[in-house]
Formats: C-alpha cells, sequence, structure tokens
C-alpha cells in the first residue's frame, strides 16, 4: 500500500538559516512512527511541512496521496502544535465542541475526545486554569476529535504523568490498529520504544529510518538511546571523512 | 465559507467573551459614564438659538465613536492572540476557510458593538435626554456597521503587529486621525483644502455625517443612506485585505 507520508529531498530555510538538509523520508499507514530528536533538530519544521503550513524552499511532501496543503487534507490530516493551541478563555467542553464543529462533528464525538485524553472530570473548567499537561492534553483534544486518516502530534506527552502516557501510548496503538496513521514526535528517547517505526533527526539530517527492532540490530545495543548515540556518531565520522577527502 | 464554521466560529468568538465579564462590564459601563461626563462639563453651557445643543451634537457623534474604538482595540488584541498562541496555525489546518474567520470575527464583535451602542443610546435618550430629529434605531444601525468597520480594521491591522505593545500602537494611527478629521472638532467644509481631502478618504467621516443626518431629519435621508454604504463598503474593503494577509504557509 501507498506511504501515509512520503517526504523527497525536502529543504526548509528559517530566518536565513537552513534548518531541513535534503530530508528523505516515508511513513507508512495504519502505524505509529515516531519523530525522535533533540530540541531544534527540525522536528517541528518538518511536522509543519507534512500539515502543509510551512513554506519551503525545495523538495516535495506527499500526504496521502496529495501534495501536502492541499485543502481536501485539511479534512483528513489533525495537527497537534508543540505548544498548546486551545483557548484559554473558553472551557475544555467549549474548545472540543470548537474544533468538532469545523470537521462536522457534534457534541457527542467532542465529549468523547474530551473522555479519551482523561479530562472528562475537567470539562467545565477553562483551559486558561489548568495545569501545563492537562492543557496539552486539552490541546490533544482537538486534534483527535475530528477522526482524522492521519494525525500529526507534536510532542503530545511532554509533561504527562506516567501512567497517562502510557494510556494515551496505549490509545496512540488503539487508533492506528483501526487504520489511522500518526507521526508523534519526542525528545524523550524512551519513547522511541513505544513506536512501530523510528525517523532519527538531528540538526536537520535523517540519521535513521527504521523499526526499533532493527535500530538495536544494527547497533548491537538494547538501549534505544545508546544505539542512537552510536548511529550519531557513527554518521558524524562519515560526514568527517567526506569532508576530509 | 461555509454557514456551519461560519456560525461555530461566531458563537466561539461570543463565547470567549462571555467568560470575560470584565471585558463585558467594562464594554457597557464606559460608554454611560463618559456620556454622563460630557452631559455635566455641557449642560450649563448656553445654545445657540435654532442649533442643536452642544451635548446633541457630540453624545449623538460620541454614539458612533464608542463602538469604533472600542471594538478596533478589542480585534486587534484577539486576533494577534489568535496568532501568537498558535491557534490561528492550527485553524488554518482545518476545514475553517479564511472568511469564516474574518466574517465569524466581524459578525461577533459587530453583535456586541450593536449591545454596546443599544445601552450607550438608552442611557443618552433616556437619562440625558439626547434629542436627535430622526430615530434611535437609525443611531444604532449606523453605530452597528461602524462595530463592523473597526473590526474589520481592527483585523487588517494585527497583520503588522507581533506584540500587544505594536497592537495598541495602532490605536492612534488608525483612529485618531479619523477623530480629529471627522467633521466634530471643526466642521468639514471649513477645513483647509488638503485637510478636506483626508477627510474625504476617512471612513469615519461619512458614519458622523450619517449620524449627523439622523440628527437633523426625521426621515433617513438619501445621504445618510450613502455614507452607510461608503462605510459599509471600506468595512468590506479591509476585509478583503485581512484575509490577503492571512497566509496559510509561513516561513
Amino acid at each position: 500500500m501507498e506511504d501515509a507520508i512520503a517526504v523527497r529531498d525536502l529543504v526548509v530555510d528559517r530566518g536565513g538559516r537552513r534548518v531541513l538538509h535534503g530530508i528523505d523520508a516515508t511513513v507508512p499507514r495504519g502505524a505509529v512512527t515516531g519523530l525522535l530528536g533533540p530540541s531544534g533538530s527540525g522536528k517541528t519544521t518538518l511536522m509543519r511541512a507534512v500539515v502543509g503550513v510551512q513554506v519551503v524552499t525545495s523538495g516535495s511532501v506527499t500526504v496521502l496521496g496529495r501534495p501536502a496543503g492541499a485543502p481536501e487534507l485539511r479534512r483528513r490530516v489533525g495537527y497537534l502544535t508543540q505548544a498548546p493551541s486551545v483557548y484559554v478563555d473558553l472551557t475544555v467542553r467549549e474548545n472540543a465542541r470548537y474544533f468538532a464543529a469545523l470537521h462536522g462533528r457534534g457534541a457527542a464525538d467532542a465529549d468523547r475526545a474530551v473522555a479519551d485524553v482523561g479530562l472528562s472530570g475537567a470539562a467545565t473548567q477553562l483551559v486558561g486554569t489548568l495545569s501545563g499537561g492537562q492543557r496539552s492534553r486539552a490541546s490533544l483534544a482537538c486534534a483527535l476529535v475530528g477522526e482524522p486518516e492521519l494525525l500529526v502530534l507534536d510532542e503530545p506527552t511532554v509533561g504527562q504523568d506516567p501512567v497517562l502516557r502510557a494510556e494515551l501510548w496505549a490509545r496512540f496503538h488503539a487508533m492506528a490498529a483501526a487504520g489511522t496513521t500518526l507521526l508523534v514526535s519526542s525528545h524523550v528517547m524512551d519513547e522511541a520504544a513505544r513506536c512501530d517505526r523510528l525517523l532519527l533527526i538531528r540538526e536537520g539530517r535523517l540519521i535513521a529510518d527504521d523499526t526499533p527492532d532493527a535500530v538495536r540490530r544494527a547497533t548491537g545495543v538494547d538501549d534505544l538511546e545508546e544505539a542512537f548515540l552510536r548511529m550519531i556518531r557513527a554518521s558524524e565520522a562519515g560526514t568527517a571523512r567526506q569532508e576530509a577527502s | 465559507m461555509n454557514p456551519r464554521i461560519l456560525a461555530a466560529t461566531t458563537g466561539r468568538i461570543l463565547r470567549q467573551l462571555r467568560h470575560d465579564r470584565r471585558t463585558v462590564a467594562l464594554l457597557l459601563i464606559v460608554p454611560a459614564v463618559l456620556l454622563a461626563l460630557v452631559y455635566y462639563m455641557f449642560v450649563d453651557q448656553p445654545t445657540p438659538p435654532g442649533r442643536p445643543s452642544t451635548f446633541d451634537r457630540i453624545a449623538l457623534v460620541m454614539l458612533g465613536f464608542f463602538p469604533f474604538i472600542i471594538m478596533f482595540l478589542v480585534t486587534s488584541i484577539a486576533m494577534l492572540r489568535e496568532r501568537t498562541t498558535g491557534t490561528l496555525e492550527r485553524l488554518l489546518t482545518t476545514p475553517l476557510g479564511k472568511l469564516d474567520l474574518l466574517f465569524g470575527y466581524g459578525i461577533a464583535f459587530g453583535l456586541a458593538g450593536v449591545v454596546q451602542a443599544t445601552v450607550a443610546s438608552a442611557v443618552a435618550y433616556w437619562l440625558f435626554d439626547l434629542d436627535t430629529a430622526g430615530s434611535s434605531g437609525l443611531v444604532i444601525l449606523v453605530a452597528a456597521v461602524n462595530a463592523v468597520l473597526a473590526v474589520a480594521l481592527g483585523l487588517f491591522c494585527s497583520a503588522f503587529a507581533r506584540t500587544e505593545f505594536q497592537a495598541v500602537q495602532f490605536m492612534p494611527v488608525v483612529v485618531a486621525p479619523q477623530l480629529l478629521l471627522c467633521g466634530l472638532f471643526v466642521p468639514r467644509d471649513e477645513m483647509a483644502g488638503w485637510l478636506q481631502a483626508v477627510s474625504d478618504a476617512l471612513p469615519l467621516s461619512y458614519a458622523v455625517e450619517a449620524l449627523q443626518e439622523v440628527g437633523a431629519h426625521a426621515e433617513p435621508t438619501g445621504t445618510m443612506w450613502r455614507d452607510l454604504a461608503i462605510v459599509g463598503g471600506a468595512a468590506v474593503l479591509a476585509l478583503v485585505l485581512a484575509a490577503a494577509t492571512l497566509r496559510r504557509r509561513s516561513g
């Protein structure tokens, strides 16, 4: 089956600086793909390119068979920005119902999305009065509410309590099992093990595009953090050799 | 534009306003307090025979100013917040159309302007005996169109502000010249030619003229309708310009 996302030689400049240096990557359908990398590595820029809000310098991004940003994709793709982008002067429920309405969904769908992120108890609270973790879950609810085919989630589990984090990952896998494609970014390496597939990005370059098991096999270590460290060193050594020759 | 999305967006903006009770209270009370100030300033001033009293002349124009100034400010800050908190970027990845958002703001804050103008007019007519030849309904109609114009200008100007500090600086830039040249302080036909030309280019001048027409004539006049159409046209133009500043893709 055709990939959900196909990125070809994507170059992006932001503020006069090259942020992505020719990324080639694919994201399979119906799976959870992790986009891992340190802060500032270009994860958010890549995700913005996928949802079609990033001006790209060159290269192409194809999403669900259409060029990224095509109007019809706006009904089929859900996006969670890294900073919670919900209205602080509305309640959790009002936020969810508004984003539900944008996707042609009703109040019942909105309430279900709020329950799915564990915020039923805070549904009538103003978002401005919530904790940081609750706020980002409110934002997540607004991304889930349209039940899109592709979910692009920028660091959805940052600041969440470990039990909730496990629950959210279980939900992501349940959605993937039901056919949804998820692209989830994180800078926490322990979340890499929870993904079906991994994209490791560092300083705007893709270092790995594989399954967690394949990464472990290739590097000969079990711990993914250590495995990534070895891959980074190997790629740096490769770059240094290229520059020397 | 999509009626369902437009309605949801309008409702969302009004709900945000409703949760902000202090803003609602300020919107409704401040005009009444300022009208009271003007009333007591001029209550003992003699009125030249055959002319409207100074209070009638000023209060009538003020009823058009309130929604213009306040809705401009409220809108530029609200839209700037959409930009800085990331909700705008998120909205632009959903099926929402740019015009759904802009007209949503126009309708929501336009309605807020109508409520404000209605309360202020009630105070002016009943408490301070404002006297106009035309009906108070027409005064509120002009104020409402003025509110929509202010919203449209606010949406447009917010595109040029990065911070709230910058956004409020647009108030003196956009609003003050229009207040000075609208004909309240110096009649427009007594101004120097070049000032008159500037005044002719500013939409608020037409709103003020429309209000003065309501003040002087029992029935709506052709000039009033023409002025109202000009203010409405300026609002539509500003909305179109605002739509042009909204980019789905950014750097």
